[in-house]
C-alpha cells in the first residue's frame, strides 16, 4: 500500500494522520467542530479559525524550516514579530500608505534575519546563542518603536491583511499558503533545497565542494527574519494595533514545536516544508480543540502538553521501528533516494530534544 | 528631650513652612509646601505612565516639590532611590514596589530618619510599622462592582455570560473572578457559562472569544462578555463584529481598568462599561500626608482607592481625551 504512494506524500504521512486524530479528537469534544457555514461573504466555522490562527506559527514554521536543516535555529523570530509589527503600526500612524508600511516592515524583518545571519555565518557564534540575543533585546527595540503602548492604527488596507478576506477565506490563512508554495517551489524546484541540505550535513565538506556555504546561511536566517516580518504584520492587523510586549511571545517555541512535528531534524540535513505546515496546523488544532472543549483554563497546558508528548512517542524511532516491523513485510526496497533508513540515530536525538520542547 | 525634638522635627519643619507661606499669603494649598520623593517602578504599562503623570500633577497642584526616580524595573534601583532620599531628608517617600520581598531593611532605615513611607499600587512583605499606608485598589471589589452593573442592567432577564480570564494564577485574574461571582451569586437569571483565559492580551482575547462564539451557537446564546481587562475585551469585540453580531447591544461588554481604547470602543457603542483602576494613587498618599502633616493624624494601614464604573453615559470621548494626555 505504501509503495503505490507518491514518495513526498508518504514522507509526511504520519503528520498528515496525526492531524486527522487530533481533528476526530476535536469532534468529540465540539460535534459541531467540521460545521462551516457563510456569513459577512467568508467562512465561518471552527476549521476556518484553525487555518486562520494557525497562521502566524506557519509562517515562522516555514522560516524556521529551513534555518534547521542548515543544522541552525532561530529564537529571535517572536521579537522579530514584534519589531516588524510595531514597524508597520507606527508607519500607517505616521500616515504612510500600507504598501509603505508593508515593505518597511519586511525589510526590517530581513535587517533583523540578515544581523542572524551575520553572526551564525560571519562570527561563527552557535546558532542559538546568536539569535538568543536578538530575542531579548528584540522586544525592546520594539518598545522603543511602539513608545510603550499598544499602538492602534485604523488603516483599512493594513487591517485587511489581518482580518480581510479574499474568495471567502481569511487572509491570514491565503498568506501562509502562499507563502509556503512559493517557498516549496523555489527550493525544491531548483537545486537551493539540496544545497541548503548539504550545508546542513557537512558545511566544511560543502564549501570545499563549491557551495557558498556562509551565503546559504545568511540568507536562510534573511528568510526566517522575512516570514517573521510577514507573522508580525499579520497579529498586528488583526487586533488593529501593535503590542510590543505580547505579539509573538513564545511563538519561537511553538514553531520549532510545529517543525520537529512535521518531521526534520534538528540535526540539520534534512527537512520537508509541508510537514511543518501541517505541524502548525496540529498545534492549532490541539489550541482550538481545548479553547472548544470548555474545559477550565488550569488544563490548558498539562492537557496541550500531553497530546504532544503522545505524538513524539509514536513518532519517536523506536515506535516507528516496531509499526513498520508490524506493517510491512521484509520486502520492502526503497525505491526513492531519500536517506530515510540512515537517519534513525539523528531522529533519536532530535526527539530527544523535542521533549524538552513541549510547553 | 532630644528625641522629643526628633519626633516634631517633621511636624515643626511643616508648621514653620506653613507659617512661612502664610506671612507672605499663599493660597492655602499650597500650605504644606514639603519634598516628596517618589520611587517608581518605571515605564511598564500605559497605566504606569498615566500614574507618573498624574503624581507629577497632584505634586505640582499642591506645591510639593517631587523628585521622582525611575527604578527600570529593578528593586537595586529602588533602593538606592530610597536611600537617597533618605540621604536628602525629604519630608516622606512615595515607593511603588517592584516585587514585595526584600524592603525591610531600606524600610528599617527610613523609619529610623523619621520619614513617613507610603506604598502605592502594590504592597510589600514587610511589617506593617514599617510603613505609613499602602494605598491599593482592591483587585476583588472591582469585579464586584462589574458583576453588580450586569446584574442591574439586564435586570432579572436571564443572562448568560461568557468570561475572559487574565493570566491563569495571577491574582489579578483569581481575585476579579472570585468578585464578579460574588457580584452576581444573588441573581439566579446570571450564569457563567464558559470562562477561559485570554492571557491579558488582545489577540488571545479575540481568539478565545472566536472559540466561545462557535461553542455557543454562533454567539446567539451568549448574552454578555466579562473580561478581566479592557485589552481582551478590545479583541472580544472585533470577535464578535467578524460574527456578524452587535458588541454593546447583542451582547453586553464589561471589563476592568479603564484604558483609553475602551472608551473608543463605548463611545462606538461596542462597549458598556468598564471599571476604572485608577492611576491616581498619589493623590490620597498626599491627602494623608497632609492629614499628617497638620495634626498628625495617622491614616489606616491600606488604604483602598475607588474603583469607579465608566458607562456611555459618562461623555467617553471625553475621557478617551483626558485619559491619552496621561500619557497611556
Amino acid at each position: 500500500m505504501m509503495n503505490r504512494l507518491h514518495p513526498a506524500l508518504r514522507r509526511i504521512l504520519p503528520q498528515l494522520i496525526t492531524l486527522v486524530v487530533v481533528l476526530g479528537c476535536n469532534v468529540l469534544v465540539f460535534p459541531d467542530f467540521f460545521k462551516i457555514e457563510m456569513s459577512n461573504g467568508r467562512l465561518y466555522g471552527s476549521i476556518i479559525d484553525i487555518l486562520n490562527r494557525g497562521a502566524p506559527v506557519a509562517l515562522l514554521a516555514i522560516g524556521m524550516t529551513l534555518v534547521i536543516a542548515t543544522k541552525g535555529i532561530d529564537l529571535s523570530v517572536g521579537a522579530v514579530m514584534a519589531i516588524c509589527g510595531a514597524v508597520a503600526a507606527a508607519a500607517v500612524a505616521g500616515g504612510s500608505d500600507v504598501a509603505t508600511a508593508v515593505v518597511l516592515a519586511l525589510c526590517a524583518g530581513i535587517v533583523c534575519g540578515l544581523w542572524n545571519g551575520f553572526l551564525v555565518a560571519v562570527l561563527n557564534i552557535q546558532p542559538i546563542v546568536a539569535t538568543l540575543i536578538l530575542m531579548v533585546a528584540g522586544r525592546g527595540v520594539a518598545q522603543l518603536i511602539t513608545e510603550g503602548v499598544i499602538l492602534t492604527f485604523t488603516n483599512e488596507g493594513l487591517i485587511f491583511l489581518g482580518s480581510g478576506s479574499l474568495m471567502a477565506l481569511p487572509m491570514p490563512f491565503l498568506i501562509w499558503l502562499g507563502f509556503g508554495v512559493m517557498t516549496a517551489i523555489v527550493v525544491r524546484k531548483t537545486a537551493l533545497g539540496l544545497l541548503i541540505e548539504a550545508v546542513g550535513i557537512n558545511l566544511r565538506a560543502s564549501t570545499l565542494s563549491g557551495v557558498r556555504g556562509n551565503v546559504l546561511i545568511v540568507a536562510v536566517y534573511a528568510i526566517s527574519g522575512l516570514c517573521a516580518a510577514t507573522a508580525g504584520i499579520i497579529v498586528a492587523a488583526d487586533i488593529k494595533g501593535a503590542d510590543a510586549n505580547n505579539a509573538g511571545l513564545w511563538l519561537e517555541l511553538d514553531a520549532i514545536l510545529a517543525v520537529v512535528i512535521g518531521g526534520t531534524s534538528l540535526l540539520g540535513g534534512r527537512f520537508t516544508l509541508a510537514g511543518s505546515l501541517i505541524g502548525a496546523m496540529i498545534i492549532q488544532s490541539i489550541n482550538t480543540g481545548i479553547l472548544l472543549s470548555g474545559f477550565p483554563p488550569e488544563f490548558n497546558l498539562i492537557i496541550k502538553a500531553f497530546i504532544i508528548l503522545v505524538i513524539l512517542i509514536i513518532q519517536s524511532p523506536i515506535v516507528q521501528s516496531v509499526l513498520f516491523a508490524m506493517r510491512m513485510p521484509p520486502d520492502l526496497s526503497n525505491d526513492d533516494a531519500e536517506p530515510v533508513e540512515g537517519g534513525s540515530a539523528r531522529d533519536r536525538d532530535a526527539s530527544a530534544q523535542k521533549e524538552g520542547m513541549a510547553p | 528631650m532630644i528625641s522629643i525634638l526628633e519626633e516634631n522635627m517633621f511636624l515643626k519643619l511643616t508648621l514653620a513652612g506653613a507659617a512661612l507661606l502664610a506671612s507672605v499669603a499663599l493660597p492655602a494649598t499650597a500650605v504644606n509646601a514639603q519634598t516628596i520623593g517618589f520611587s517608581q517602578i518605571g515605564s511598564e504599562s500605559g497605566w504606569r505612565a498615566a500614574e507618573t503623570t498624574l503624581t507629577r500633577q497632584q505634586a505640582k497642584d499642591r506645591g510639593i516639590d517631587l523628585k521622582f526616580a525611575d527604578a527600570q524595573q529593578k528593586q537595586e534601583n529602588q533602593i538606592k532611590a530610597l536611600r537617597s532620599f533618605i540621604a536628602q531628608g525629604v519630608d516622606a517617600i512615595l515607593l511603588a514596589p517592584v516585587v514585595a520581598t526584600g524592603w525591610d531593611q531600606v524600610l528599617e532605615e527610613a523609619k529610623e530618619a523619621e520619614i513617613p513611607v507610603i506604598l502605592l499600587d502594590r504592597t510589600v512583605d514587610a511589617p506593617d510599622s514599617l510603613y505609613m499606608t499602602a494605598v491599593t485598589s482592591d483587585l476583588v471589589h472591582e469585579g464586584r462592582v462589574a458583576g453588580e452593573w450586569l446584574a442591574a442592567e439586564v435586570a432579572g432577564k436571564d443572562c448568560k455570560i461568557v468570561e475572559l480570564q487574565g493570566t491563569t494564577g495571577s491574582s489579578p485574574a483569581i481575585d476579579r473572578k472570585n468578585g464578579f461571582e460574588q457580584g452576581i451569586a444573588d441573581h439566579s437569571n446570571l450564569s457563567i457559562i464558559r470562562s477561559q483565559t485570554g492571557d491579558f492580551t488582545r489577540t488571545k482575547g479575540k481568539e478565545v472569544m472566536e472559540s466561545f462564539l462557535k461553542a455557543e451557537n454562533g454567539g446567539k446564546d451568549i448574552c454578555a462578555l466579562y473580561a478581566h481587562n479592557d485589552d481582551m475585551a478590545v479583541g472580544a469585540i472585533q470577535a464578535i463584529k467578524e460574527a456578524g453580531l452587535k458588541p454593546g447591544s447583542d451582547i453586553l461588554v464589561v471589563s476592568i481598568d479603564a484604558v483609553p481604547d475602551i472608551f473608543l470602543a463605548m463611545a462606538a457603542g461596542e462597549a458598556n462599561a468598564t471599571v476604572e483602576l485608577t492611576p491616581n494613587m498619589a493623590g490620597p498618599a498626599f491627602d494623608v500626608l497632609e492629614a499628617f502633616a497638620k495634626d498628625g493624624t495617622l491614616p489606616p494601614k491600606w488604604i483602598q482607592t475607588e474603583s469607579r464604573l465608566y458607562t456611555a453615559a459618562d461623555d467617553p470621548m471625553a475621557v478617551y481625551e483626558l485619559k491619552k494626555s496621561l500619557g497611556y
